[in-house]
């Protein structure tokens, strides 16, 4: 902000400079605050690494995800013994096996740790970003509707909002997996809901993850977009476009929408942790994907039963974990800082 | 206020049919039944089974029935036939007829022996509460004074350390925390148990696990208000008047900067009792979220549905205690 402040007395003390300084559009002073983020710039970082290892884990993965060599269960290198010493090693008097063919070990079945977590990067991605956008269409369409039509479509939708917000979501969630996971898994083929089934599995399972989570967490997409509709509907140029007798449809897609979207994709972007931490959750308790697609939360269920004897095979996964929502949180955190008007003048 | 009051109160209700309905035909669109198990009962056992849980009538009839249950009070004899069937929640004996009035009947449990939903929540709500409070203060005693600490040292060493491990804090999920602390606290150092539950030493773990990410909202929620308040002018005329800094700080910028922070309690509240869940899974801990997670596997329908409805009264609840002592708490609010 210093800067700025500078450039404008600068140019304020020297006439001849103010015709050139252009005026700091709303977009490039936002991404300049964002870069200047040294904790958001890190945390970019980060997850652009991630996507990367999640495009390449194939490459990237020393080994298959789902091959199980039972003879190597539960065998791990040597400096994951001497980082954990509750694992004494077998040539030690402890009952560790040492082989350090797995960089982290290898879980219970005798699959590579470190393959899968590399590949469980993209469960936790997908949702990442397949999540708000689900809950962003139903929030936005929800929103659209209720605020520009207003009336008893408002009151009802609004209502049904209100409702879904007093609804525990956790167990929504649950109930709403374990309706998808038992019902669509086994009805007729040919039919519209066994073509959805395949879709599920042919995702690994992530396909309910997205519908289940999306369908839990678009209430507050619906009313922050209901309010900012409240507010632009009665702007200048909407009376304007209503005047010269523009139809709803294109008044509400290319009038309003681009005006409200900013701070709903910046809402949206600070949910991303939850989603993450939703899927990991519900992989944690078997109803998130299917077996053997690796999940970090599936992996931190299956290591939590060993913690005692083979403490690695839960808390890599779950350092994993932490770092991606923790990069989400520190990115969120900068982008809000970045495009919140009230942010800007302080510090 | 009065009238604001109930007319939450009736909202509330409306709301609650709604979770009931909504669970009702979410659970029973989900295929098989309580007593379809791996090895499948005789018909006529089955048969029979269903006829004693009403499950032989149509759907609408069951809702009904189980709706009837709860809602309408009964006034029966003192001595009921003992047995899962009518248990209910609310029994007053009154004297002048020598009857008595009940009410709030939940059900059976279908997997659970002898058990009735009623029992169930009995037994295992005290654990999740516990659990829940113990988590509450873990992110109250943490969460506020690294705030206020942040608040009143902005931009120095101590505000960047706190709003650093705050940040850390909201990215810890309790599946990672909790496996953490008992890798840690439980099998390396074996300063507590890493599973169990029982005594003091058995909460402190999850309740961390649980509140810990918590704590570190409410420092930013903390600090972030006081910041806000600092700057306003009756702040500014305390200093002026030459009011010591602690009394300034402690005396009239905290009590109006707490204002947010008590309001999020009663939420966070209901919040940490249904978060439970997770760290009861991750820990071992016979609450009230093992049973719901198992029942839903077993198709024990009173069970997910007096679960659900319990938790939604509750949400439902602290929200509407949170509206009135906001009233309470600051006079320029009004409702109509």
């Amino acid at each position: 902000m210093t800067s700025n402040l500078k450039r404008s007395t600068a140019a304020a003390a020297i006439p001849g400079l103010n015709a050139e300084t252009k005026p700091e559009s709303l977009w490039r002073s936002s991404v300049q605050r964002l870069t200047r983020n040294r904790s958001a710039v890190v945390g970019l970082a980060i997850i652009l690494l991630t996507i990367l290892v999640a495009v390449f884990a194939p490459q990237l993965a020393p080994m298959d995800y789902k091959t199980q060599v039972l003879s190597d269960a539960n065998t791990a290198p040597r400096w994951v013994t001497q980082v954990f010493p509750v694992m004494r090693p077998a040539d030690d008097g402890g009952y560790v096996k040492i082989n350090e063919t797995y960089l982290l070990g290898a879980d219970r079945l005798g699959r590579d740790l470190f393959s899968r977590i590399i590949y469980g990067t993209r469960v936790s991605l997908m949702v990442a970003f397949v999540g708000p956008l689900v809950a962003l269409i139903v929030g936005l369409t929800l929103g659209l509707v209720s605020g520009y039509v207003g009336g008893w479509v408002d009151n009802v939708i609004m209502r049904f909002t209100d409702i879904m917000y007093a609804f525990p979501t956790l167990l929504l969630v649950i109930l709403l997996m374990s309706f998808f996971r038992s019902s669509l898994g086994n009805v007729e083929p040919g039919t519209f809901a066994f073509q959805v089934g395949e879709l599920d599995r042919a995702s690994g399972g992530m396909l309910f993850i997205f519908i289940g989570v999306g369908l839990t967490s678009w209430m507050q997409t619906a009313r922050l977009t209901r309010g900012q509709v409240l507010f632009v509907r009665e702007q200048e140029y909407i009376t304007a476009a209503r005047a010269i007798g523009s139809p709803t449809w294109p008044i509400l897609t290319r009038h309003i929408l681009p005006n409200i979207l900013g701070p709903i994709v910046v809402a949206e972007t600070l949910t991303i942790p939850r989603y993450i931490s939703f899927e990991a959750f519900l992989s944690f308790i078997g109803l998130g994907v299917n077996p053997p697609t690796p999940s970090w939360g599936a992996m931190i269920s299956e290591g939590a039963g060993a913690i005692s004897t083979y403490p690695n095979q839960a808390i890599f996964p779950a350092l994993a974990l932490f770092l991606v929502m923790f990069s989400f949180n520190f990115l969120g955190d900068g982008l809000r800082d970045a495009l919140d008007p009230r942010m800007r003048g302080i510090e | 206020m009065g009238a604001f009051i109930v007319r939450r109160m009736l909202q509330m209700l409306l709301v609650l049919f709604v979770i009931s309905l909504f669970t009702f035909v979410v659970m029973r669109a989900v295929p098989g039944g309580p007593f379809s198990s791996e090895k499948s009962l005789p018909p006529r056992t089955l048969a029979q089974l269903e006829a004693k849980y009403n499950l032989d009538e149509p759907l609408v009839m069951q809702y009904i029935h189980y709706i009837g249950d709860i809602a309408i009070p009964h006034i029966t004899e003192n001595r009921l036939e003992n047995s899962v069937l009518n248990d209910y929640l609310i029994n007053i004996y009154i004297p002048v007829v020598d009857r008595t009035f009940r009410w709030m009947n939940f059900g059976p449990s279908y997997k659970s022996v002898s058990q009735t939903v009623n029992s169930i929540i009995k037994d295992t709500l005290p654990v999740s509460a516990t659990l829940g409070i113990g988590a509450l203060l873990v992110a109250l005693v943490i969460g506020v004074p690294a705030g206020i600490i942040a608040a009143l040292n902005r931009n120095s060493r101590w505000d960047y350390i706190a709003m650093g491990v705050s940040i850390v804090g909201v990215s810890i999920p309790v599946i990672v925390l909790g496996p953490v602390l008992r890798y840690v606290f439980g099998v390396q150092l074996k300063w507590l148990p890493p599973t169990g539950w029982g005594g003091i030493e058995h909460i402190i773990m999850p309740a961390f696990a649980l509140g810990f990410a918590e704590s570190a909202r409410l420092a930013r929620l903390t600090r972030a208000s006081l910041l806000q308040v600092l700057n306003e002018d009756y702040i500014r005329t305390a200093r002026a008047k030459g009011l010591a800094e602690r009394v300034v700080v402690g005396l009239h910028a905290l009590k109006n900067a707490m204002l947010p922070v008590v309001t999020t309690i009663g939420p966070l509240f209901a919040f940490l009792i249904t978060g439970s869940f997770v760290a009861e899974l991750v820990f071992g801990i016979p609450g009230l979220g093992k049973f719901f997670v198992t029942s839903i596997t077993n198709r024990d329908y009173p069970v997910i549905m007096g679960t659900t409805l319990l938790l939604g009264f509750l949400v439902i609840v602290a929200n509407l205690i949170v509206d009135v002592v906001y009233v309470w708490l600051d006079p320029r609010i009004k409702y109509d």
